[in-house]
């Protein structure tokens, strides 16, 4: 097993040391430094002492080659530095947003699997009902609706309407649980149609397998078939398709946190492409990278851990 | 001359579509999921819905100057070229405006009420098909020769040109899609041509790693050794013997990929990186209506048309993809 995640880690390096380059390159090739001076620099045509005075201040000075390799190494080793508009530095923020962006983002991830499973096992239970035809059309209807959708309407019905929920902004500790509350809903419903859908398929295979015949031949009650050998079996891809989302949980959802005002990383993402922060972008898609890559590797474990049958050569 | 090249592009594209939906029917597997999709009412209304986008965004595509203003006017701003621009905000079928200190009659009725510089509601979302049609089809062309080429080689050959391209997706895959999109948007520039690249690019690897799988189960059957016994060359292989074998899974991959490349828009012209405020798109409405909801009086009207029609193009693609899976290959069947 040991040897199995260290295998796995080390391909991961090749990778990481490729995404580091080329968003270096493709900022660098298509974006050079002055350009990114010119435009934070706020002011009107700026003379060439004040970019060269900008480039030295935020490290783009040195020659073309040494910066690429310099910059490549400095995100292969977390070097985040310093952002492009302010001067803040990066790791610190990352820091401070992680906590608020992760706790909406795990609330999101826990609720969305237990509202989909359980949506899942009921829509499985009544298959081939109208309770099933009905309760799939629910879930492509609910697919079909953009999340921006979902975010402004909700929030306007529920908070300003309604009154429920504070219309934004963030608070740590117990006391803050209200602000976090709609932002937690609206992406739970936001993802709720396509995994309901996604999962019921996943029993429906089961359902059709040897095993479920031969618990209905012996006897054994539809519901107990569905919730003690079904609902197990399921269980393989549901594990093995979610894990993979929950290292990029640290990442938040953008759209969400910018909409309800929450300083997580989503929104020091935002701000930072509004302020064209390429320090920060860059950064950024680093570090998703890293947590995504992760993720991976988290999948393949566990389904060495859930499926007896899958053997790590 | 120009005009008539720019007409020219979306009538040619167009007809050529209708001729393949139409040609299709001939072959003997298509026959059938014809036969198969037109007893099911819902996904043939479902159709029909698309058909209607396609119509309006055609009829917005194809321009000419007008002889008065020498201004280029697209047909459907011909059609609606009566339609009375207001003051101001006015509710749907009201008859007078909203939101200024002194109310004024309108002079016409409008079904979707008007917006803040008095354009009619109705007329801009239905500019907006153009846009969101254009993206979305698009970005299918741009996928559509990557992925297949690329899956293709990758399958054959297997080896090296397998690791390579493996290689590469793993890479471009392990960049979270909506960091990838920012960057490259950031990078690229603003512009509706630019994101669909952008889009097309974060998106080809789902259908890649499809048609990689594919090409690997089909590479040892029997027809393509008799082929390749027969003195065929891979390339003859590909295209003419395995190519049309994966011909419905790519159909069906593309047409449900469609919406998502639609609602990719709006989030990124939410995020302020998304199509230039010149063209009319829905992400542009949805986008202004969040300030409109903070007004007294709400202005809802702009938000609900443009989500409106966003959601049903959307259902509509859903809806017809999952019965053309249905309909092309029963054994996908989510029963």
């Amino acid at each position: 097993m040991f040897k199995y995640i260290l295998r796995r880690i080390l391909y991961a390096v090749p990778i990481l040391i490729t995404v580091s380059f080329l968003t270096i390159m493709l900022f660098y090739g298509v974006f050079p430094p002055d350009r990114i001076a010119r435009q934070n620099l706020s002011i009107k045509n700026p003379s060439p002492k004040q970019i060269q005075k900008w480039l030295v201040e935020h490290g783009y000075d040195k020659p073309k080659n040494e910066q690429v390799r310099v910059q490549t190494i400095n995100l292969l080793t977390l070097q985040f530095g310093k952002s492009d508009a302010n001067g803040e530095d990066i790791w610190e923020h990352v820091r401070k947003g992680a906590v608020p962006s992760f706790s909406i983002a795990l609330l999101i991830f826990v609720g969305v699997q237990v509202a989909s499973i359980g949506a899942a096992l009921f829509l499985a239970y009544f298959r081939g009902t109208y309770v099933d035809q009905w309760g799939t059309f629910l879930g492509v209807l609910l697919m079909s609706i953009n999340s921006t959708i979902y975010i402004i309407t909700l929030q306007f019905v529920l908070g300003k309407i309604l009154k429920l929920f504070p219309m934004g902004g963030y608070q740590g500790g117990l006391t803050g649980v209200r602000f976090v509350l709609l932002p937690a809903l609206i992406g739970i419903i936001a993802s709720l149609g396509g995994l309901t859908r996604l999962y019921r398929t996943f029993m429906l295979e089961e359902m059709n397998l040897d095993y479920v015949r031969t618990a209905r031949a012996k006897g054994v009650g539809e519901s107990a078939i569905l919730f003690k050998h079904v609902l197990k079996n399921a269980a393989i891809p549901i594990i093995t398709s979610s894990v993979a989302t929950i290292p990029a949980l640290f990442l938040g959802s953008i759209l969400v946190e910018s909409f309800f005002n929450i300083p997580g990383l989503g929104n020091y993402l935002v701000d930072a492409i509004n302020s064209a922060d390429f320090a920060v972008v860059r950064s950024m898609v680093f570090l998703g990278t890293v947590l995504t890559i992760v993720g991976y590797i988290m999948t393949d474990i566990c389904y060495a851990l859930v499926d007896p049958r899958v053997r790590l050569e | 001359m120009m005009t008539t090249i720019n007409n020219l592009i979306p009538i040619a594209i167009a007809s050529l579509l209708i001729g393949i939906i139409v040609n299709a029917r001939r072959t003997p597997l298509w026959a059938e999921a014809y036969r198969r999709l037109g007893r099911n009412r819902v996904a043939m209304f479902a159709f029909a819905i698309i058909c209607f986008y396609g119509t309006v965004a055609l009829l917005d595509s194809i321009a000419w100057q007008d002889s008065k203003t020498s201004e280029s006017q697209t047909i459907l701003d011909r059609i609606f070229s009566g339609v009375a621009v207001e003051r101001t905000y006015s509710a749907p079928m009201a008859d007078m405006t909203i939101g200024e200190p002194k109310l004024h009659p309108l002079k016409a009725r409008h079904i979707l009420g008007t917006d803040g510089n008095g354009r009619d509601v109705f007329f801009r979302t239905l500019k907006g098909c153009r846009t969101a049609i254009l993206i979305g089809s698009l970005t299918s062309l741009i996928v559509l020769p990557i992925g297949l080429l690329f899956g293709l080689l990758a399958g054959y050959y297997g080896k090296v040109v397998d690791d390579t391209i493996q290689y590469v997706y793993t890479v471009v895959g392990s960049v979270p899609d909506i960091l990838l999109l920012i960057t490259l948007v950031l990078v690229l520039g603003r512009g509706l041509d630019k994101i669909c690249y952008a889009i097309g690019f974060t998106s080809w690897i789902g259908l890649c790693r499809l048609i990689r799988g594919e090409t690997l189960k089909h590479r040892d059957r029997e027809y393509v050794r008799a082929a390749r016994s027969l003195g065929a060359s891979d390339f003859r292989i590909m295209t003419r013997h395995i190519l049309p074998n994966l011909l419905p899974i790519v159909i069906i991959t593309l047409v449900l990929g469609f919406s998502g490349f639609v609602m990719m828009e709006t989030i990124l012209t939410y995020l302020g990186i998304g199509v230039p405020p010149e063209f009319g798109s829905w992400g542009n409405m949805i986008d202004s209506a969040r300030m409109e909801l903070a007004r007294e009086p709400v202005i809802w009207w702009h938000l609900a048309s443009a989500s409106g029609a966003l959601f049903l193009l959307v259902l509509a693609f859903n809806i017809f993809g999952d019965a053309l899976r249905d309909a092309i290959d029963p054994r996908l069947r989510t029963r």
